[in-house]
């Protein structure tokens, strides 16, 4: 079975294209970008701020189980319209990875199902291939956090 | 605590990226892979070393030679680098589309 969402990402530019058909109408789809408490559920973070309009901006915020804020992210908008459109900029503080910039498209297919086009343009090949690798490196990180934790209670249990 | 050199470091360089090409096809020594570069040979084999490292190239020992060959499972361990990006991405529409689903029905 083909993979629902895609991914394209060509060697040396500083974009990345995401393709997604949902099994959703389209006014739902939209529905979970434009109201803050589906954002807040489906994106698992606070929404401090979202002003789903032109000239609005929004402001995300997670804090780790401790209670520490763990993710900070904001933006603007500079195009909404609904069931069809959104271009917004991004920004994750605390981060090497610069602003990015956003164009969601919003497509219906029929009238129980849709299409999300989002293409996301970083200031350099560099950080928009960063960014790719995040979740490979936090994977690699995992395991080997697992590891430690493995072999730190062996050591632990050798010594007693 | 990293002290191994990570594969994307490696592949950064157009000469290690050129090495990679070359012995794509065959095993090749030390020699023959400097043979394709005006570099000095110390900075092949330092591009070597840094490959092996990161065990995009394996060594075999053939009689007196040593050759350096492309070791296919690291390789596709870069090729599928962008897979738990898709993943990352499939998971938090797959609940977008749950919850959405569930708020329909309501």
């Amino acid at each position: 079975m083909e993979p629902k969402t895609k991914v394209h990402a060509e060697d040396g530019k500083q974009e990345v294209v995401i393709t997604r058909d949902f099994d959703l109408p389209i006014e739902l789809l939209f529905k979970a970008y434009e109201e803050p408490e589906f954002v807040a559920q489906w994106m698992g973070t606070r929404v401090l701020k979202l002003e789903s309009k032109k000239h609005g901006g929004y402001q995300f915020e997670t804090s780790n189980p401790k209670g520490e804020v763990a993710f900070q992210a904001s933006g603007v908008i500079h195009e909404f319209i609904p069931n069809q459109k959104i271009t917004r900029t991004f920004e994750m503080e605390g981060t090497p990875f610069g602003v990015q910039l956003e164009f969601y498209e919003f497509e219906p297919l029929t009238d129980g199902t849709s299409r999300l086009n989002m293409r996301v343009i970083y200031e350099t090949v560099a950080q928009r291939d960063q960014v790719l690798r995040l979740p490979f490196a936090q994977g690699i990180n995992m395991a080997h956090n697992r590891l430690e934790e493995v072999v730190g209670k062996e050591m632990k249990e050798v010594k007693e | 605590m990293n002290l191994r050199r990570d594969v994307f470091q490696a592949i950064a360089d157009p000469t290690r990226r050129a090495i990679l090409l070359l012995v794509a096809s065959q095993g090749m020594t030390a020699g023959a892979i400097a043979a394709n570069f005006n570099t000095a040979r110390p900075t092949v084999s330092k591009h070597l070393q840094i490959l092996t490292e990161c065990e995009l190239l394996q060594q075999e020992q053939n009689g007196r030679e040593m050759y350096y060959s492309l070791n296919p499972d690291k390789i596709k361990e870069i090729a599928d680098f962008i897979e738990p990006f898709r993943k990352f991405w499939d998971d938090r529409f797959n609940k977008l589309e749950d919850i959405m689903k569930k708020h329909k029905t309501k």
